[in-house]
């Protein structure tokens, strides 16, 4: 979850006083409203809203949302000479792509470069996914001589001094000795070459996803011109994350430049592109998809509200998408945007009228059917987590290995049951407090490992029944006897046969036997498991399989 | 009351205690005592005539010196040093190391004696030698211990300052005397208890009917002891389900009520359905091992039709790289071991995933289906997280399908949950188009908390279903929220904790 905390009086200059009213409509435009206190105001920010995650941004779209402002338009200039980037084919199979712009004319100051840097870092954490997508660089014009490359070289022969840190080192020791190196390193694991941005000058500006220099790659009150590249494996999420910065500078007061992009391997193209896009669609498709009327000029004050305009082309209706959004993919999409700015609150809900037959699952029956009987007979019902521990497994079936493990667990718990008496009787355990006897029982579902060609998961699910009796006189006849009561009252027959098995006592042991096939085990514990679970009363049990039943 | 009314609705043992008791306070031992009842029946009666306002009580607590395990013991077969100096005088001289043997002491006990006896400066070691130094009248005099624990058991204020060096001595050895807290129960009569125990007492009320008396026809003409109602009896505990499994039987039967199918399936799952199928991009966070359960050491299978690979990973493939149906997709190369990953299901939309697929082919629609079951997420425990969680999952697949009906099954669903105030915000999750988030009004805290999301498939999660885009509604509110509020839990590590008294004592689900 991204939480985008906004100083409130900076966000208040923007778009006027901040009133309940408005916190609420905040909340309505899909960027829920977390918190809002005197100074700070924090909003969540979905995963497929990116470019709100700026003050500027959020600011332009609660305006155009409240109606106070137009759908964005950008003015960008031609590039001046040596606004280039040539991208080598060194770089090409590393990080292949950049996407770059100038800026001039910005007024820093503490604040805005503040916002800046947090820009960058949330857009680094969140569509950048930790700067494997894409890393950001900011490098002040007057330090660096244009035209820049972009290439790769081996890392020892990388060498320039880092952020915060005080001297020149190699490529290798940036990742090894540099903490942001290190915790970047992974990114570049692997790679006989490293890539670089590297000046005119042939001063190396940074070295992407991990560092800047600290010469040429720091942003400061005095700096007004800046060159700004963001490089990665996929070009169309590093354009939109361009565009997402550069609106935001855009409405800082920053002039935006176009830079030629030389590509050795996939020829020129020019950067940034903060063209809208547009897109198609019908009017009827929304007003299907929404359940309510709506006239074209309905669509267009809702699309407009959305900072989308809209354009009837040949009587065809068309959305103009800024180009900061990422999130509009289909018209599916704009039917969102319409349905956010008519207001969720605002539309009637109904039920319709389909004829369809209710059927419940017959296990869920099943299950019922069966919990009430139990529950009948003063038993009381628990439900235990399906993850367990190996060591509790073991407690009770000490010489079992095939166990199905979770990778990274972030509890103790990483395995998964293999049955349900095992939980029964740790409950039991830990609840030697509670008033003798107890009666309890369980069902769900219990794993194990198949080798079944049509199981696309390799894992067996079984649905099991388990009972435990604990008394100071609990033998297997209280067992024997709910057994029978639950045939009984299922009109079924059962036969018991006796057998072994280290979790029962020898000769208390028996398999339940339904129309000649084996359903589960009933019996007494044997002492062993109960020592183990450091249970000082007797306990008799049973577990079935549900199977049968359907 | 009216006199006669209390007086009828005394139970044998009040009838017992009232004449022994007077207006002056009474220990509750000692009215046992002359009542010839046993200690608990007399506090019970105490506590019956208490309730009818007929006596008062107070308690005082003071302590006791009492014998304690080898006190008890001592007073019945003398304390070691006794018998080393009844030994001593029988055969006048003996040696240290035979102390123990002569004596039948345990070494700690044979120590203790010897020590005693010499700081009394009875006796003497002389190489080795243990002899009497005493005179005959010294040494035949009860010593102070023993006089101690004869007297036993004491208050402590009544132990006189001679006894207090011989009460340290004997606390200083173990499990001899002990001093413990006493609880004493003091009775009088109120003035209406006075009244009443003046009253000649009619025993001739019947106090239980038996076979007996309805066979004889005996009741006739009699009268029967009257009971008081409001006393509490022991409690008793009923069989039940678990609650969770109380309020999920109820939430079924509002679906089916709205004619829904149930939908059931497996909890672990290959990450094609979990997520691929619902559109959800492999390098999307949740996709990441810190919050999703993989299964170790398994690698799935992608689904097959009779032997041949289904031609629905083909169009998911195409629906996440370039999209579909005009859509722009992700955008990034998708990658099939990716999608064989088996996983603990992150959420019940798999099981809507291939009913989808399987409603799709039969082409049977418009239909209903919900499922409720539980979701893992590879979670930090806390109060709000728990990893093992319910969800309740819908889907209505209808070419008619629209937001307004989505809202509508929603609302009706929560209403019958018991929340009348609830708000409908957008939302995001990658499967779905328009989507929604669900808040309830906490009546406590006094401000909106999320229920949960719900929304219309993508055409990319329909089209590879069924061929082309058919609305489909779909919800999977975490239900386990849900229901905190009737059972009362703030803090979710209680749903699954088991802990049996509470259980018992939980309230059943009613709405």
């Amino acid at each position: 979850m991204t939480i985008l905390t906004l100083d409130k009086i900076e966000l208040e200059k923007k778009v006027g006083k901040i009133t309940p009213e408005i916190e609420n409509k905040i909340t309505e435009m899909g960027t829920p409203l977390e918190n809002s206190n005197e100074n700070e105001i924090s909003i969540e920010i979905f995963p497929n809203r990116p470019d709100l995650l700026s003050l500027q941004n959020f600011a332009r779209a609660l305006n155009q949302f409240l109606g106070k402002k137009e759908p964005a338009e950008f003015k960008i200039n031609k590039p001046e000479k040596d606004f280039q980037v040539t991208i080598e084919k060194s770089v090409k199979n590393i990080r292949p792509y950049t996407v770059c712009a100038i800026v001039k004319g910005m007024k820093f100051d503490d604040k805005k470069i503040k916002e800046i840097i947090d820009i960058q870092e949330k857009l680094h954490n969140s569509i950048g996914r930790k700067r494997k997508k894409i890393a950001i660089g900011i490098y002040p014009l007057e330090k660096i001589k244009l035209p820049i490359r972009f290439k790769a070289l081996p890392p020892t022969e990388i060498s320039f001094q880092p952020l915060e840190y005080p001297k020149e080192i190699n490529g290798k020791q940036i990742l090894k000795n540099h903490p942001t190196g290190r915790e970047y390193a992974s990114l570049l694991d692997g790679a006989e070459k490293f890539p670089i941005f590297i000046d005119a000058n042939n001063e190396i500006l940074s070295m992407p996803p991990i560092i800047n220099s600290e010469k040429t790659g720091r942003i400061t009150e005095s700096t007004k011109d800046f060159f700004i590249e963001c490089s990665g494996s996929n070009l169309s999420y590093l354009q939109k994350c361009m565009n997402i910065i550069l609106s935001s500078i855009y409405e800082m007061g920053g002039k935006i430049y176009e830079m030629e992009i030389k590509d050795e391997k996939e020829g020129n193209s020019i950067s940034p592109k903060m063209q809208p896009q547009e897109m198609k669609f019908k009017i009827p498709d929304i007003e299907n998809t929404l359940g309510i009327k709506l006239s074209e000029k309905e669509i267009k004050k809702y699309l407009e509200k959305m900072g989308i305009k809209y354009e009837n082309k040949n009587n065809q209706s068309t959305a103009v998408i800024p180009c900061y959004r990422t999130d509009i993919l289909h018209w599916i999409d704009i039917a969102e945007e319409i349905a956010i700015a008519y207001g969720y609150e605002n539309f009637e809900p109904i039920i319709p009228e389909i004829s369809s037959t209710a059927s419940e699952d017959k296990m869920s029956v099943t299950k019922r059917i069966i919990g009430n009987i139990l529950a009948g007979l003063s038993l009381i019902e628990t439900s235990s987590f399906h993850l367990t521990t190996k060591k509790n497994i073991k407690k009770m079936h000490y010489d079992f290995k095939d166990f199905i493990e979770v990778e990274d667990s972030k509890t103790e718990r990483d395995t998964l049951r293999i049955d349900i008496l095992t939980n029964l009787i740790q409950i039991i355990s830990e609840n030697s407090s509670a008033q003798y006897p107890q009666k309890i029982f369980e069902m769900g579902k219990v794993f194990e490992k198949t080798t079944d060609e049509n199981s696309e998961t390799g894992i067996k699910e079984t649905e099991k029944l388990s009972i435990a009796l604990i008394d100071e006189s609990i033998n297997f006849t209280e067992i024997k006897q709910i057994l029978d009561y639950l045939f009984k009252m299922l009109d079924m027959k059962y036969e018991i046969e006796n057998t072994e098995n280290s979790n029962y006592i020898i000769g208390r042991c028996g398999k339940i036997i339904v129309e000649g096939k084996e359903i589960g085990l009933i019996g007494e514990i044997a002492p062993r498991v109960l020592k183990n679970w450091k249970i000082k009363m007797p306990i008799s049990a049973l577990e079935i399989s549900l199977d049968f039943l359907e | 009351m009216d006199e006669n009314l209390i007086i009828e609705s005394l139970s044998p043992i009040e009838r017992t205690l009232l004449p022994k008791l007077e207006k002056d306070w009474k220990e509750i031992k000692e009215l046992s005592k002359n009542a010839a009842t046993d200690q608990t029946s007399a506090l019970r009666g105490i506590g019956f005539l208490k309730n009818k306002e007929l006596v008062e009580t107070k308690t005082e607590e003071e302590k006791v010196v009492d014998l304690g395990i080898l006190g008890i013991h001592y007073l019945k077969n003398e304390l070691p040093e006794r018998i080393l100096l009844d030994k001593l005088q029988e055969r006048k001289i003996i040696p240290i190391s035979e102390i123990k043997n002569v004596c039948g002491l345990n070494d700690n006990e044979s120590k203790v004696a010897l020590g005693t006896l010499k700081k009394k400066a009875f006796v003497e070691i002389k190489k080795g030698r243990l002899e009497i130094t005493a005179k005959f009248e010294e040494i035949n005099k009860k010593m102070p211990e023993e006089l101690l624990i004869e007297k036993l058991p004491l208050k402590l204020e009544e132990i006189k300052d001679l006894e207090k060096l011989a009460l340290e001595n004997l606390r200083s050895r173990k499990d001899i005397v002990e001093i413990k807290d006493e609880k004493k129960i003091f009775v009088k009569l109120t003035p209406l208890g006075e009244k009443i125990s003046k009253y000649k007492i009619d025993d001739n009320l019947i106090e239980s009917l038996t076979p007996k008396i309805i066979k004889q026809n005996s009741w006739k003409g009699k009268k029967f002891r009257r009971y008081d109602l409001s006393t509490p009896v022991p409690r008793i505990y009923g069989g039940k389900r678990h609650f969770v499994n109380q309020a999920t039987d109820y939430a079924k039967s509002i679906w089916l009520e709205m004619g829904f199918k149930e939908m059931t399936g497996n909890m672990v799952d290959t990450s094609f359905w979990v997520f691929d199928a619902l559109f959800t991009a492999q390098d999307h966070p949740v996709r990441e091992m810190q919050d999703t359960f993989f299964i170790k050491n398994i690698e799935g299978k992608l689904p097959k039709k009779k032997d041949k690979e289904d031609k629905i990973i083909e169009t998911v493939k195409k629906s996440h790289e370039n999209g579909i149906d005009g859509s722009l997709g992700w955008r990034y190369e998708w990658n099939e071991k990716d999608s064989k990953k088996v996983l603990m299901r992150t959420h019940t939309t798999c099981l809507s995933a291939r009913k989808l697929r399987e409603i799709g082919e039969k082409k049977e629609f418009p239909t209903k289906y919900f499922a409720l079951g539980k979701c893992f997420r590879n979670e930090t425990v806390d109060w709000s997280h728990g990893f093992e969680f319910n969800q309740t999952e819908g889907i209505v697949v209808d070419e008619n399908a629209n937001f307004r009906q989505l809202i509508g099954y929603l609302k009706q669903f929560f209403k019958k949950m018991g929340y009348d105030k609830i708000r409908i915000r957008p939302g995001y999750f990658s499967y779905t188009e328009p989507s929604l988030e669900i808040d309830a009004f906490h009546p406590v805290h006094k401000k909106w908390v999320e229920l949960g999301g719900a929304g219309m498939f993508r055409p990319e999660v329909t089209i590879p279903m069924f061929g082309k885009h058919i609305p489909v509604l779909a919800w999977g509110p975490g239900f386990d929220r849900i229901i905190t509020q009737f059972f009362k839990i703030t803090d979710l590590r209680e749903m699954y904790k088991n802990d049996i008294n509470k259980l018992r004592e939980m309230k059943v689900w009613k709405k």
